[in-house]
């Protein structure tokens, strides 16, 4: 679907600072093809993780918060932040399910909300509406033959009953859409299993972990880049690689970016704004040799 | 490990504690140990997932308190996923940590964490691991 009215699009804390260039490239790709993101106006953080004790509502009324103020402007809400998507489906199911829990965080955030809101990640609105046809016609710069190893990690998957967004064990709306971009996915194990999240704060350890299981596969998949759709993916995966290099002798750095940020290029985004100087393996030697970008 | 199984340990206040808090019923484990197989830390805890869930079962909940497993666990949820008994294990560790915050406090005070990597951490990695570390 072509020229679609402006989506209100939220974009988070992480969006804001560490992952600009998430937010840059993402508004890119969707005014690219002519369905721009509008901002939700006076938003606030989601808390970045769900709640996972029954009586814990305290932490559901900054999503729920949220849902209210989206569903003033409209009917649905488009998030880029895996994250964000997560706690605000789960959320978002938690109020449409449990009328007892819903009447007491509406009380405490003063907003009548029934869970009649829509919340969609980026990568949903691509599949079903705008249509991977779509994209490929808008493509200024195929992805030509470019191995991708598409990861998804958890946030987007799972508990698969509540964010409902592919296969929890066989995801593929990330490879259909990269292949669609002209892109050779590649394929690798652990590409649906945890980076190591927020364990870093505290583990260093335990995130490298991780994080070293999914980048060893990747590596011996021999793709030319990681593509995500989380800054904690993002993170995670690209600055434990030059610890990893130093500890295995055949371990080749692949770079890590976010799907928005190949796809704004692809459809002729010139990446200003992409923060591509921030990431820990450089992918602008690649993106420069493969005529994606001149930065 | 050795323990001492008791009759009022078996149905203790604390294990009741941990079920309501979590909403799971932690005997409907039969501990197939796919929990352990696909968890992607379980190589740096030092009781694995399954033997969690066994010690709340047995009523020893005070030892699951001290393992490490309940801080190790980020609730990527590929446990509860392939559950075959739909046990939701991370919602039973985030039981376990609370009650553990709840006597012992923090249990990484943000005044802790050093300024450089706060600087460096993305902010979704600070907020969760105040929502998952503090009390």
């Amino acid at each position: 679907m072509q020229n679609m009215e402006a989506l209100p699009y939220f974009p988070g804390c992480t969006l804001k600072q560490r992952a600009a260039g998430l937010d840059r490239s993402a508004r890119d790709v969707f005014s690219a093809l002519g369905s721009p993101l509008a901002e939700l106006p006076g938003w606030n953080c989601c808390g970045a993780t769900f709640p996972l004790t029954v009586e814990n509502l305290l932490d559901l009324t900054g999503p729920a918060r949220i849902l209210a103020s989206a569903r003033a402007e409209g009917t649905r809400l488009a998030v880029a932040c895996a994250a964000c998507y997560n706690v605000l489906r789960r959320t978002n199911h938690l109020l449409r399910t449990d009328a007892d829990k819903r009447e007491k965080v509406c009380l405490f955030i003063e907003s009548e909300y029934d869970g009649d809101l829509e919340v969609v990640h980026l990568l949903e609105l691509l599949h079903r509406e705008i249509g991977y046809g779509h994209v490929r016609q808008a493509l200024r710069r195929p992805l030509e033959g470019l191995r991708v190893a598409a990861y998804y990690g958890c946030l987007l998957l799972r508990p698969a009953v509540e964010v409902g967004f592919d296969d929890p064990e066989d995801p593929v709306l990330l490879d259909q859409l990269l292949a669609a971009a002209g892109a050779a996915p590649v394929s690798y194990p652990h590409r649906g299993e945890c980076c190591g999240g927020y364990l870093a704060v505290r583990s260093e350890e335990a995130a490298l972990e991780a994080s070293k299981r999914v980048l060893t596969a990747v590596s011996a998949a021999g793709a030319d880049v990681v593509v995500t759709s989380c800054p904690l993916c993002q993170y995670n995966l690209d600055r434990r690689q030059g610890i990893i290099a130093r500890q295995e002798a055949g371990f080749r750095p692949v770079p890590v970016l976010y799907f928005t940020q190949l796809l704004g290029l692809a459809l002729g985004a010139d990446g200003e704004g992409y923060r591509l100087d921030e990431h820990y393996v450089d992918p602008r030697p690649l993106l420069r040799e493969r005529g994606l970008a001149d930065v | 490990m050795k323990v001492a199984l008791l009759p009022e340990g078996l149905r203790s206040r604390l294990q009741q504690r941990v079920e309501e808090a979590s909403g799971q019923n932690v005997l409907a484990c039969y501990q197939c140990g796919k929990c352990s197989a696909g968890c992607p830390v379980a190589g740096v805890m030092d009781l694995l997932p399954n033997q969690v869930i066994r010690l709340v079962q047995l009523g020893l909940v005070e030892e699951a308190l001290t393992s490490q497993t309940i801080w190790y666990c980020a609730a990527c949820l590929t446990c509860a996923a392939r559950c075959p008994k739909g046990v939701d294990l991370p919602r039973v560790m985030e039981a376990l940590r609370e009650l553990a915050m709840e006597r012992s406090g923090d249990h990484l005070p943000p005044d802790r964490l050093p300024a450089e990597a706060l600087a460096e951490w993305p902010q979704q990695a600070v907020i969760g691991g105040f929502r998952k570390y503090t009390w």
